[in-house]
């Protein structure tokens, strides 16, 4: 399930709900500038184990089947998918 | 049920009655009774609720927002510095929008450390997004257990909601109390539904950050659920009433004020002995009334306005000031008649801090000063001015 | 009826507070009121309690400065001054085999020790109900069976029936 609103600067009266609580993405703010390095997969070494997926502490990793895919504007680029890949398929730029 | 009973004893079986889900409270005197009545009731089977035993009153209503956010009715009970000690989640669950049920015996803070009722502990937050309202019999603390859950937990309120009980003077003195039938609470209270809450088919961001392009929307809607509650407390002490057969008056109860020359504003149990006095006033043939605020948010601003209108003078009796300033409720009255353009003289009596005994005389001096012209904050008792 | 008023005397663990209590609940036809002084507990330490009983709901919480009946339940609180206390007509009641000047003495432990009880304080109700008729003995007995532990009534109620009687 992938958030539309996220890029909305404005809203309006009625777009804000009534308590703190919301179907997930929505006013959640692009935070991918406190990135400083980029993780990339790469799709021939990667074996599909999902352990990056289940590892993201901010959970911007998808799986599409068997291939993991990165959410570039929540990434903060901690680097946890890196370390705990088993088959060193991703890698920090 | 007739049963002679203590407020805090009244006050468990009101909880007794509307059955929340997850209890999680820390003893403190004087609210420490209600705690071990609600863990005997959870003991012995009577009470179906998760009872979590937490290492400290800021672990409590951190349990009770969190199992609010999972859906389910919740109750904690403080007092003083129990109260300062929940003081950061108090807007927490306020913003939030957890209805979360708190019982809290007023109680004076430190220092000096004293045990006895006085009402600066809950004054202090009255900020923090909570409905407060102020009993003043057991009766009316076992009747604001099951309410409170009525009025918080409605969808047009959904907000975290206080009920004070002086210390001692109400949580320690026995009296009948009428305790409902069950089945009639079933039917008078539903059953907590929200969406406001975690759900695994639904996925939701819960309690997450808003910045300043936002904030301000979530802080409005705050508020103007304040001005909702009006309606939904009345709708409930309405269905109460027929439910039940015992009134309640709202935001405010009035007494004698009608055509009163002189009026006492007060909260809580105070409220009483100032009644015995206006009733020997009037024997006398003093035309004096006493408005008790049963309410401290949502506040009786129009209510106040009304009954003060053609009074020659009237004043606050509080158990608190803030200090630099007056007590808080004096702050909060003269707002009323100001916003109203009501140009009564209000006075103000600070006294029964840290427990001490307000008396016949103290009231009546209150009476009889306010019509001569005191000065506008007094400390009873002080004997200076 | 106009608020009657009873200042209950005694050491912390004679019973003073139970016995104020119990009164109020024998009061099951009209409003009650009854509070200890507050503040911690300490067997041995000078506590006093208070009932107020009327036919219109009891709105003054305050301490009772003008008692229709005090009862001390250890004479060696009794001191002249409980006197200013009184209403006019107002009956002070003192645990005494002794004559007390002013005072009614009732030697309630004498009772309680021949019903092997370690405290006064029902044997003290019965006669403040007996004395004052603001309570009867089966409003009494009533109270009793729905506030005290089972094992207990028997007992006091024995106690209560020895005054009235008596």
């Amino acid at each position: 399930m992938k958030p539309y609103l996220r890029e909305k600067k404005s809203f309006a009266f009625e777009d804000i709900p009534e308590d703190t609580c919301f179907e997930a993405g929505y006013l959640v703010t692009v935070n991918s500038g406190w990135r400083s390095r980029t993780p990339q997969i790469d799709n021939e070494k990667c074996i599909g184990c999902g352990q990056c997926y289940l590892y993201c502490p901010d959970g911007v990793i998808a799986m599409d089947g068997k291939t993991p895919v990165i959410d570039y504007d929540f990434c903060k680029g901690c680097g946890i998918c890196a370390k705990i890949c088993p088959k060193s398929a991703i890698e920090l730029r | 049920m007739k049963r002679f009973l203590s407020g805090d004893e009244a006050f468990a079986e009101g909880i007794r009655l509307a059955c929340p889900d997850v209890i999680s409270a820390y003893p403190i005197t004087p609210q420490t009774v209600v705690v071990e009545r609600l863990s005997e009731m959870v003991e012995d089977g009577s009470l179906d609720s998760e009872f979590i035993h937490v290492e400290s009153e800021h672990s409590a209503l951190s349990c009770a927002i969190g199992a609010s956010a999972a859906g389910v009715r919740t109750f904690t009970a403080t007092s003083s510095q129990g109260l300062l000690y929940m003081a950061e989640g108090l807007p927490y669950a306020a913003g939030g929008r957890f209805p979360v049920v708190m019982m809290n015996a007023n109680r004076a803070t430190a220092l000096p450390w004293n045990i006895y009722g006085d009402q600066r502990d809950s004054l202090a937050l009255l900020d923090t997004g909570w409905i407060q309202e102020y009993a003043a019999d057991a009766q009316e603390a076992l009747d604001m257990a099951v309410m409170s859950y009525y009025i918080a937990e409605h969808r047009d309120v959904s907000t975290p909601f206080m009920v004070n009980l002086d210390g001692f003077v109400l949580t320690h003195t026995y009296e009948n109390v009428d305790i409902p039938d069950r089945e009639r609470v079933r039917e008078f209270l539903p059953p907590y539904e929200t969406e406001n809450c975690f759900d695994f088919e639904h996925p939701k961001n819960i309690g997450f950050s808003a910045g300043p392009e936002t904030n301000f929307i979530f802080k409005y809607k705050e508020h103007r659920a304040f001005e909702r509650a009006i309606h939904v407390i009345k709708e409930a002490e309405r269905r109460f009433g027929e439910l039940f057969g015992r009134k309640y008056t709202g935001l405010a109860e009035e007494y004698l004020t009608e055509d009163a020359d002189y009026v006492i504003i007060t909260l809580g149990t105070a409220a009483g002995l100032c009644r015995t006095i206006a009733d020997e006033l009037r024997r006398e043939g003093v035309k004096a009334g006493v408005l008790r605020i049963r309410y401290m948010r949502p506040f009786p601003n129009e209510e106040i306005a009304r009954a003060l209108k053609n009074a020659k003078a009237a004043a606050v009796l509080e158990k608190d000031i803030s200090f630099g300033n007056a007590g808080t409720v004096y702050v909060n009255v003269a707002a009323a008649l100001q916003w109203a353009g009501v140009s009564t003289p209000l006075y103000d009596f600070v006294g029964g801090l840290g427990g001490k005994d307000i008396t016949h005389a103290d009231i009546r001096n209150i009476y009889e000063s306010m019509g001569k012209g005191a000065p506008r904050v007094t400390f009873m008792g002080i004997g200076v001015e | 009826m106009s608020t009657k008023e009873i200042i209950w005397i005694g050491r912390g663990g004679q019973g003073a507070f139970t016995a104020a209590k119990l009164m109020g609940a024998a009061c099951t036809e009209g409003y009650s009121l009854a509070f200890p002084t507050f503040g911690p507990e300490r067997r041995g330490a000078p506590v006093r309690a208070f009932t107020k009983l009327s036919d219109t709901p009891v709105t003054d919480r305050s301490q009772t400065a003008a008692a229709d009946c005090i009862a001390v339940l250890d004479k060696t609180l009794f001191t002249p001054e409980l006197f200013s206390l009184l209403k006019e007509g107002g009956k002070l009641i003192v645990n005494s085999a002794d004559e007390t000047e002013g005072a009614v003495s009732f030697d309630a432990d004498s009772t309680a020790a021949e019903l092997r009880l370690p405290v006064v304080n029902t044997v003290m109700l019965a006669y403040v109900g007996k004395l004052t008729g603001l309570i009867t003995k089966e409003q009494i007995f009533a109270a009793i069976d729905g506030y005290m532990p089972e094992r207990l009534r028997e007992k006091n109620k024995k106690a209560v029936e020895r005054v009235f009687e008596g």
